[in-house]
């Protein structure tokens, strides 16, 4: 094969994981990995910082719309940063002590929770009544919808925090934006209502993904050739997907590729197990 | 009134973040575009190069100066590589501006919260951590 017909398949490869990863909330990053190991047979280490690249791309390019309508909460993001980045930098350490088989067995089961997390109950209420932890960080703040502004409060700041450090270390160990796990962290623990959650996570990913992603570029895990089809399919797609999502809802699409993201899944940990990679 | 105008300036900095997030993801991919292309001119004919084994990029690719100077001599892989350094630096100014913003705003436990952030990438960048 030829480098342009590589990076060409890339391409087209890398816009499908971007359109998907927009659609059912995963973010491109997640697919882009099984895409370049499983698809293109390449080294896992080149797959993470590739899927690194493309969720900081995501991230910013999805974040800059939700900030400017409001609903991103600034300042809840910020302080949960300082969790995700701590865990993003353990991570990207412990990457260079962990065997990419264990890396790979890992990602299938990280996988398999966040498909299992897009298809979770969606906490819409907004609390009243938040812990005092979360007033004196100034963490409770409200965001418009269609009836006004609503306000909400939240508690179990301590909960959320350590569970976003996990997300970090995750990131930064498997160069995904761990959105799943953040929005757990938000939805469940913190009780936030899941349009600021979700948008959130999404704001905080770029941070998270860039604290490591400059320890795996300076190791050498970002080639050019690989990076370039990635980033642009992954922007593209993504691009292509928030277009799609305010036209429709993709309840039945999310149903089918959480199907066939559970295979992916399957998939990476069994040539994992298999010492494939 | 000393309400109303935190809330007016909590709204700039989102307005300010959210073009600047904008910005950087649109300057990284214009200059990925360019190297790709260019770099598909050069070596498109060429075969595929084994990434089943995991290599390493070479320090020309890997260090600040090094990608820096790749990119002036135009050097196509070198140019990809400086758009990748803007992505990556891209929410890293997000918080620069934040940092910039909450200080505008005198609001002293989000300025010492946005330089611990900062600070966690700051010395990841800069620490050394190729171990």
């Amino acid at each position: 094969m030829t480098i342009l017909s590589f990076s060409l398949i890339l391409l087209a490869g890398a816009y499908l994981a971007g359109l998907v990863g927009s659609l059912t909330g995963l973010g491109g990053g997640v697919v882009v990995i099984p895409l370049l190991t499983l698809v293109f047979q390449v080294d896992i280490r080149y797959a993470i910082g590739a899927a690194l690249l493309a969720s900081i791309a995501n991230s910013s390019g999805a974040a800059s719309a939700y900030v400017k309508e409001g609903i991103t909460n600034i300042r809840l993001g910020m302080f949960l940063e300082i969790a995700t980045t701590i865990g993003a930098v353990i991570g990207a350490v412990l990457a260079v002590y962990t065997p990419t088989n264990t890396i790979a067995i890992l990602f299938g089961v990280i996988l398999l929770f966040s498909a299992a997390m897009t298809l979770r109950r969606k906490n819409q209420e907004a609390l009243t009544e938040g812990s005092r932890l979360a007033d004196v960080l100034k963490l409770n703040g409200s965001y418009p919808t269609k009836n006004g502004e609503v306000h909400y409060k939240l508690k179990n700041v301590g909960a959320g925090f350590s569970i976003m450090t996990v997300a970090g270390v995750l990131s930064g160990l498997l160069g995904i934006g761990s959105g799943a796990l953040k929005v757990l962290a938000m939805d469940s623990a913190m009780r936030i209502p899941f349009k600021v959650s979700t948008t959130t996570s999404n704001f905080m990913i770029g941070v998270t993904a860039a604290a490591s992603a400059v320890v795996y570029l300076q190791r050498g895990y970002m080639d050019p050739a690989i990076a370039f089809p990635v980033v642009l399919g992954v922007l593209g797609g993504a691009f292509t997907g928030s277009k799609l999502l305010t036209r429709m809802d993709p309840k039945v699409l999310k149903y089918i590729f959480c199907v066939a993201i559970t295979f992916v899944a399957v998939e990476m940990m069994y040539n994992g197990f298999n010492h494939k990679f | 009134m000393k309400k109303v105008k935190g809330l007016l300036a909590d709204h700039d900095i989102e307005v300010i973040v959210g073009t600047l997030l904008r910005y950087g993801v649109m300057t990284a991919s214009a200059i990925v575009l360019l190297g790709g292309i260019y770099f598909l001119i050069q070596h498109g004919q060429a075969p595929v190069p084994s990434y089943h084994h995991f290599a390493g990029e070479s320090i020309g690719y890997t260090t600040f100066s090094g990608i820096l100077h790749g990119a002036m001599a135009l050097q196509a892989k070198a140019i990809i590589q400086l758009g990748v350094i803007v992505l990556i630096a891209t929410p890293i100014l997000r918080i620069l501006f934040s940092l910039i913003g909450f200080t505008l705003e005198k609001d002293k436990l989000y300025v010492v919260i946005t330089l611990v952030v900062l600070c966690v990438i700051l010395l990841s960048t800069f620490g050394g951590l190729k171990i």
